[in-house]
């Protein structure tokens, strides 16, 4: 066990790191950094709503995680596959869920850094007004644990295809399709022809529903699992992903 | 001496109808080098990957140092040192970083790390490079990265695709003499098509063809097959060509003699000996006793590229 935490947190490192090695890092905070601003700000009209809280902040979150998120988790495997090294990591003393693992929680702190960096809007909003700051804490939880569900569905994709653009695009459409399912218009459109069942049932699947629970302060223990058990079921065919593909 | 490899019968197929592999077993001692010979396409890569673990075999398993790599992969993987084909490293790591991610995967710290770091940049030669990126880096030290990274940890196993693939004759020279010296108190397996090297470090050649082993042992053993090896090979004036021909004729260990070329100055004899048997000395010595002027002499030795080539194709078709 000991061996194993180790060898988590020695492969997380090692990603983190990579992350900063290229300009991609410096690129993704800056316009993850703008682009929560300028949701919240303009098309959120943040001063002008005359409410001291980030309601307009966090309910861009899922639509700025279809695009970035993926854009994080696509390197993860896709790189490792095409530049071989996938052979180097898997004859290392290491297990297949362990380098899985470590893999994500370095993407995960990637996107949490990403997060930490807004905290002027959450200062601002404190010093413009008095907001629930209670309500702001679950609201940033929940869209890091949203973060890490589209997260464990990018990284699982990643390791499908050597490719990263396509890595991006797939990821990118599943999770569009995660967000999408609690829509009325989807909703609508499978209400016309299939069974009850299956209608709620994709709507229970909506990250859009689920996170909106969360920002608006409830804590729903029912959406927390949703989110972790979304991200275990992802990472662990990550895992089978690794294993059959890692050859070819 | 003990066996720290023992594969057997690993088989790989890939899509249902290519066999990479089929049905390779090979031990190899402390002290052995183990030259992994084959065409391309082969199957050496896939034996070795399923040797390291990396590949799942569809049959049989390999042994490393008692640990079976299927049912204790951890154990037998801390086992070996493997260099992969091409040398995949992170490229935008420098080799400083990248050795230190290593050896605290291979589970060092501290002192030990900063020793087992500066003697694996010591012997591979990295000195002048460590804080670049090894995506900058020239074939040639890109390959000594992999070669560090693989030492690093100073396994008893040795495996490594292709060491020196790419690389010049300088660098050739260093990898083989970095193997030469590890050789005593490692089991070390190293796939090539280069077959000088082969004679200049391996003890052992194993060829495989079509994911079958077609021939195992020394690389004397192999050479052995090329029908000319041990011939004695003479250059006689044309006068003395009648006499010499009667002289190697009644020695007993010479199955044949032959004229290879006549030309104007000097005639082409070549004695093939019964069973590989060494003649030259006996040849040289009655020559001499009969007054039989001898302008050249010497044995000729088999073409390892003779060899191989017979063996894997002459098999082909069967």
């Amino acid at each position: 066990m000991q061996d194993t935490l180790e060898n988590i947190w020695i492969i997380a490192k090692r990603e983190f790191a990579a992350y900063f090695a290229t300009p991609l890092a410096g690129v993704f905070l800056t316009i993850f950094v703008a682009l929560t601003g300028a949701f919240t700000f303009y098309i959120g009209d943040f001063f002008t709503r005359g409410q001291a809280d980030l309601f307009p902040f966090f309910a861009y979150h899922p639509w700025l995680y279809l695009i970035l998120v993926p854009a994080v988790a696509m390197r993860l495997w896709a790189e490792e596959r095409k530049n071989g090294t996938i052979e180097l990591l898997m004859t290392l003393p290491v297990s297949p869920a362990e380098a899985i693992l470590g893999k994500f929680f370095a993407a995960w702190a990637f996107v949490g850094l990403a997060l930490l960096l807004t905290l002027p809007i959450w200062i601002t909003v404190n010093v413009l007004g008095d907001p629930d700051n209670g309500i702001i804490l679950t609201s940033y939880l929940g869209s890091l644990l949203m973060a890490g569900a589209f997260l464990s569905i990018g990284s699982f994709i990643s390791a499908l295809t050597k490719n990263q653009v396509i890595a991006f695009i797939l990821a990118a459409t599943v999770c569009f399709i995660f967000v999408m399912s609690g829509m009325e218009m989807v909703q609508n459109t499978l209400r016309a022809w299939a069974p009850e069942w299956v209608t709620s049932a994709v709507s229970a699947m909506s990250f859009l529903a689920h996170f909106e629970q969360i920002s608006r302060g409830v804590v729903s223990l029912q959406s927390i699992i949703f989110f972790l058990s979304l991200i275990v079921f992802a990472l662990f065919a990550n895992v089978i992903a690794v294993d059959q593909k890692k050859a070819a | 001496m003990t066996v720290l490899v023992e594969a057997s019968g690993l088989r790989k197929v890939f899509g249902n109808t290519i066999v990479a592999a089929d049905g390779i077993s090979l031990a190899v001692k402390k002290g052995e080098v183990l030259g992994f010979l084959g065409p391309n396409g082969a199957g050496k890569s896939t034996t070795m990957k399923m040797i390291t673990g990396f590949l799942e075999p569809d049959a049989g398993t390999s042994i490393i140092c008692g640990h079976d790599i299927q049912n204790e992969p951890k154990r037998a993987k801390s086992k070996i040192g493997y260099l992969p084909e091409g040398a995949p490293a992170y490229g935008e790591m420098t080799p400083a970083s990248f050795l230190a991610f290593i050896a605290e995967i291979r589970g060092f710290s501290g002192d030990a790390q900063k020793i087992r770091i500066a003697a694996a940049i010591d012997k591979a030669g990295l000195e002048g490079v460590l804080d670049q990126r090894i995506e900058t880096l020239s074939k040639g030290y890109k390959r000594r990265v992999g070669l560090a990274q693989a030492i690093l940890h100073d396994p008893p196993v040795l495996i490594m695709d292709e060491p020196t693939d790419g690389l010049d004759p300088n660098q050739k020279h260093h990898v083989r003499n970095l193997i030469r010296e590890m050789a005593p108190d490692k089991a070390i397996i190293v796939s090539t098509h280069i077959l000088e090297e082969v004679e200049a470090v391996c003890s052992r050649a194993v060829v495989i063809n079509r994911g079958r082993i077609v021939a195992d042992g020394t690389a004397e053993d192999l050479m052995r097959r090329v029908p000319y090896h041990g011939a004695v090979a003479l250059r006689i004036a044309p006068a003395k060509a009648g006499a010499a021909k009667e002289v190697l004729s009644s020695i007993g260990d010479i199955a044949k003699v032959e004229t290879v070329s006549k030309s104007e100055g000097a005639v082409q004899l070549r004695a093939i000996p019964k069973d590989g048997k060494a003649i030259a000395t006996e040849v040289a010595a009655r020559l001499r006793e009969k007054s039989v002027p001898v302008e050249e002499l010497f044995v000729e030795r088999g073409k390892l590229d003779d060899v191989f080539r017979q063996i894997t194709t002459t098999r082909e078709g069967a």
